[in-house]
């Protein structure tokens, strides 16, 4: 069965000028240990689509099921239920809205257990702290007082601490440099040859080709494109998908003088 | 003679912080710099500029500019090299518009104060400008609130080369767009390089957009230039360990890893 099932949904937002129509019945699934790429540029619904996922936006019509559980319908005390049984976690672009600005980083990471009511707390945490590589020592720290890249990890262990079958990540690199990028990337990968199902929602396809079993090209509202990484960047068939693989800057063809690419 | 010459320029505000930045740009030649933010991408073009942020100061080297030494400029020289050798379009283009002027006139304006024409020949030209950056005529009437972040950067660049300079610096122009439509403003610049002759600065945190039309590339972090060379050079034998970490981020991430090469 699929983890997350996603069937001709539509959104729209009541504007004073009429219906704005941001998604048209977009499908999508997932199963267990499957890492997806949904891609999309400005206006094409991708944070509408990861809004609606997590219950923030409501759905106008469609389906959306994380194991097994219609979540479209869910009201916010079983939406709570649901994440308290730890089916789903999520990042976001800026971790300073994923995490308590006034809640250490040990109390950041120790909430999501005791909601569960886990045992062997400190043990989870010092165990998921070695497994982001931060300092045992940053524990007692206010996210304001850290770094974007250790901030960033914060929120990614954050997410892994209940050990989630599913995790949606929103832009999660996007605020990055390249050496914070690079490790929340590894990370990811780790976690997703551990079997976690990753949904990786961005406009950048640069970085997220390298860890998606597959790519979703979301445009003006629509999956106009849901196949295989290599399939969509070799062969892609949608004329937007053909023009977005073009535009996407690559060390391959980084020369344009010599179009036919360098050699690996 | 080069255009734009930069040797060992230093930086410093109470301390230094950009260590020794040195490049030669030829006419219609282009220069990349690729650095996260902090790297001092930004000090050393806006040092080339003369517009270093106050309280920053050239505290070594030298930059000479067309032919004229930098640091013998007063501010009049600087205003009359500005936008007519040498000028620049940055990241966030709409803070550098006007909100309640309309396109036109602002780009009509800067040819007016640049090129003394008066209003109608200004108007004309800028027009023109417009059509050379593939702006629809319409745009001229509009407000930069109509427009979409790609039309705004075209709008920058067309003021921006109203007066003929020789250097463009492009400082991380395409940062803030969507990846199609920085295909089509980084298109346009090289472009507007073949017509024109003219030379580029191409500035970016990412390699890949650097690398895709500059002949020389300097690679920088921390205020140091850790690796400078021919673009070839960096790619297939990069030395220095950041810049390894820039080329891995690709490869192992990006669409690197599925591309069919023939």
């Amino acid at each position: 069965m699929s983890l997350l099932e996603i069937t001709d949904l539509d959104v729209h937002y009541r504007r004073r000028t009429g219906r704005l129509h941001v998604l048209r019945s977009v499908s999508l699934s997932l199963s267990p240990g499957e890492t997806v790429g949904v891609i999309g540029e400005t206006g094409s619904g991708k944070s509408t689509l990861a809004r609606t996922i997590l219950g923030l936006v409501k759905a106008s019509a469609g389906r959306i099921a994380i194991d097994g559980t219609d979540v479209a319908s869910l009201k916010p005390r079983q939406w709570r239920e649901l994440r308290r049984r730890g089916v789903v976690q999520y990042v976001f672009q800026d971790p300073l809205r994923s995490l308590d600005p006034d809640l250490t980083v040990l109390d950041s990471l120790a909430e999501p257990l005791r909601i569960q009511g886990a045992a062997g707390i400190r043990d989870k945490i010092l165990k998921i702290l070695a497994r982001v590589r931060l300092d045992e020592a940053l524990l007692d720290r206010l996210p304001g007082e850290l770094s974007g890249g250790q901030r960033q990890r914060v929120a990614v262990a954050r997410a892994l601490i209940t050990e989630p079958r599913l995790v949606l990540l929103d832009e999660p690199v996007s605020a990055l440099d390249s050496a914070n990028r690079v490790q929340v990337l590894e990370l990811l990968k780790e976690l997703r040859d551990a079997g976690t199902a990753l949904l990786f929602i961005s406009h950048d396809l640069g970085s997220v080709a390298g860890i998606a079993d597959r790519i979703a090209v979301l445009y003006e509202g629509e999956i106009v494109e849901d196949r295989p990484s290599a399939d969509v960047i070799n062969a892609p068939v949608h004329p937007y998908t053909r023009k977005l693989i073009r535009s996407v800057p690559t060390l391959r063809r980084a020369d344009r003088r010599t179009p036919e690419g360098i050699p690996a | 003679m080069s255009l734009l010459a930069l040797r060992d320029v230093k930086i410093a505000y109470d301390r230094e912080i950009v260590h020794g930045v040195s490049f030669t740009l030829e006419p219609g030649a282009v220069v990349g710099i690729v650095g996260e933010s902090g790297s001092g991408k930004t000090l050393t073009c806006r040092a080339a500029l003369g517009i270093l942020p106050e309280h920053f100061r050239i505290s070594g080297g030298s930059i000479e500019l067309d032919g004229h030494d930098v640091a013998s400029l007063t501010p009049k020289q600087w205003t009359a090299l500005r936008g007519s050798t040498i000028s620049a379009v940055f990241q966030d283009p709409a803070s550098y518009l006007n909100p309640s002027l309309t396109i036109g006139s602002q780009v009509a304006e800067v040819v007016r104060v640049k090129l003394g024409l008066g209003r109608r020949a200004a108007r004309l030209r800028a027009v023109e400008l417009l059509a050379s950056v593939r702006l629809p005529a319409a745009v001229y009437k509009q407000y930069p609130h109509e427009l979409s972040g790609g039309m705004l950067q075209r709008s920058l660049i067309a003021a921006a080369i109203a007066a003929q300079p020789k250097v463009l610096i492009a400082d991380e122009a395409t940062t803030a767009l969507d990846v199609t439509v920085q295909a089509e403003i980084l298109d346009l610049l090289a472009e507007l390089r073949e017509s024109t002759g003219l030379a580029l600065v191409v500035v970016s945190h990412d390699l890949a957009v650097v690398a895709q039309f500059c002949d020389e590339v300097l690679v920088m972090r921390d205020g140091t230039v850790v690796e400078q060379g021919p673009v070839e050079k960096i790619l297939y034998q990069p030395e220095h360990e950041y810049t390894r970490l820039l080329i891995e981020e690709h490869e192992s991430y990006g669409l690197e890893r599925y591309l069919v090469t023939s």
